[in-house]
């Protein structure tokens, strides 16, 4: 669910989008010296890959079911700049071919999933993983981490443009209260599921992740 | 359904998702070089949500002009009203705004409800509503790859576009493989009961990006071996006649006229 036109107001939605341009603009260059030879097909199978996993069904109860946001699962997976730039693409393409999530909000989306999603997820993925051994579940618990921050992270951004520029009448405290309280629910799902996704790639070809070679390491494109 | 009018490439790619979201017409909405497009109506959208929504007229106005130009482009009228579900959650989260809002209070039918609520629900409708509109005009007259070319025209960076490019190209691969992985479960005996599978079908997540990482690299190999530098071969810009220009000013000069207009008679 993304938010929509005319939901918070311009002046906050130029400002918010004009800031995660920059974002994405630094994660460009990030990305090119990260990613040898500019290899965009990999960054575009990985937006593929957050996509179709967004369509993944997991069950909960009673008939209703969750989807992974995969923000956080997509830095640990492929590095923080391929994946910034992964939930751009799909943000973007979401708006404009799917009008999920406002065409002059799309900045607002952005900020909130592409930069403060994956950046504050890969963030804590670091922290968590320098406080465990160095082995594989260790990183596989650090991205289960990193999933269940990243989520309530992203719906704090979306509170904090809510106070500068609602056009809603909610208050913010109730906004806030009611965000945090249903995306740290959902940031459990999302720990679980990153967790153990990441266990089954690292249990067949840790070789791809990127949070196992550690960040000196480049992609490598054989 | 598609022939080889938007094929602007000479090439086809199979039937990727934006060919789906695609609808064949001839309109001079169709015919307006992506680029256009795309600045016109997000010029447009941006006039109509920086419209206060006490300027109700306008809003009749915007309306109007949205209206038309989705009956020019012989949008199906169907189609349009499913895409639209999309923004259903948030008008629920609209509807209940009046009820739980402070302020001035007013009795409507048998209910107590607050006017500021009331006016901040029918902006947000009303809004996200015509942006929805909007969304759904540019990608029913518009082959996603035209979308994609028009962001390159209008000097995004090449590697987003690319991205983008690859991302639209293989979505309906991806999509049939866990389609196929979804059938293999099955076939396992594999049934959906709880949260004590999601073991299961994490796994399937984990295999999938494995098999998308690996298409990833198969594909720029390929690519290497077929002489790909980084760049994609450069687009030529499409010839611009004077009724695409009419066109691509009138939609937002008539958004501001509009709301100018109404705007002074407030």
């Amino acid at each position: 669910m993304h938010i929509p036109d005319g939901f918070i107001d311009i002046k906050t939605s130029a400002a918010v989008g004009s800031a995660a341009v920059i974002a994405i603009a630094a994660s460009l260059r990030g990305a090119k010296a990260q990613l040898t030879e500019k290899s965009a097909p990999l960054a575009g199978l990985t937006a593929v890959f957050v996509f179709a996993v967004q369509m993944l069904n997991f069950p909960v109860a009673a008939g209703t079911s969750g989807h992974l946001l995969g923000g956080a699962l997509a830095a640990v997976l492929v590095g923080p700049y391929a994946a910034t730039l992964a939930i751009t693409v799909v943000l973007i393409i979401q708006a404009f071919l799917f009008a999920d999530g406002g065409l002059t909000a799309l900045g607002l989306n952005l900020f909130n999933m592409s930069i403060i999603g994956v950046w504050v997820g890969y963030g804590i993925f670091l922290l968590v993983r320098k406080a465990l051994p160095k082995n594989k579940s260790s990183v596989a618990i650090a991205a289960g981490a990193a999933g269940f921050i990243s989520v309530p992270a992203a719906a704090a951004g979306f509170v904090l443009q809510y106070a500068v520029g609602a056009t809603a009448t909610y208050e913010t405290s109730t906004v806030f209260t009611a965000m945090i309280s249903t995306h740290l629910l959902i940031g459990i799902g999302e720990a679980i599921i990153t967790f153990m996704t990441v266990s089954a790639v690292l249990a067949s070809r840790s070789d791809l992740v990127f949070g196992y070679k550690g960040n000196a390491h480049e992609l490598e494109i054989r | 359904m598609r022939e080889s009018g938007e094929a602007a490439h000479g090439h086809h790619h199979g039937h990727d998702v934006g060919e789906r979201l695609y609808i064949h017409r001839h309109s001079p909405l169709h015919d307006l070089p992506p680029h256009l497009k795309i600045v016109s109506l997000l010029t447009f959208l941006i006039i109509c949500v920086a419209t206060p929504i006490q300027n109700y007229w306008a809003f009749i106005g915007f309306a109007i002009v949205i209206t038309t130009l989705l009956a020019t482009a012989k949008l199906p009228v169907l189609t349009i009203a499913k895409r639209a579900t999309i923004e259903i959650p948030f008008l629920v989260f609209a509807f209940l705004m009046p009820f739980f809002s402070k302020g001035e209070r007013f009795e409507i039918l048998f209910f107590e409800i607050s006017r500021p609520g009331a006016i901040a629900a029918l902006s947000i409708i009303t809004k996200g509503t015509l942006g929805v509109l909007t969304a759904i005009l540019l990608s029913g007259s518009t082959p996603a790859r035209e979308i994609l070319r028009g962001f390159e025209l209008l000097k995004m960076p090449s590697l987003l576009v690319q991205i983008m490019t690859f991302m639209l190209r293989y979505m309906n691969v991806i999509t049939d493989e866990m389609e196929r992985m979804k059938v293999a479960r099955l076939s396992r005996g594999f049934e959906e009961r709880g949260i004590r599978d999601w073991k299961f079908i994490a796994g399937t997540a984990g295999a999938l990006f494995v098999r998308s990482y690996e298409r990833g690299e198969r594909v720029h190999t390929s690519m290497i071996a077929r002489g790909y530098t980084g760049e994609l071969p450069k687009t030529e810009i499409p010839e611009i006649n004077s009724s695409n220009k009419f066109l691509a000013v009138g939609i937002p000069l008539a958004a501001l006229i509009i709301t100018s207009v109404t705007g002074a008679l407030l």
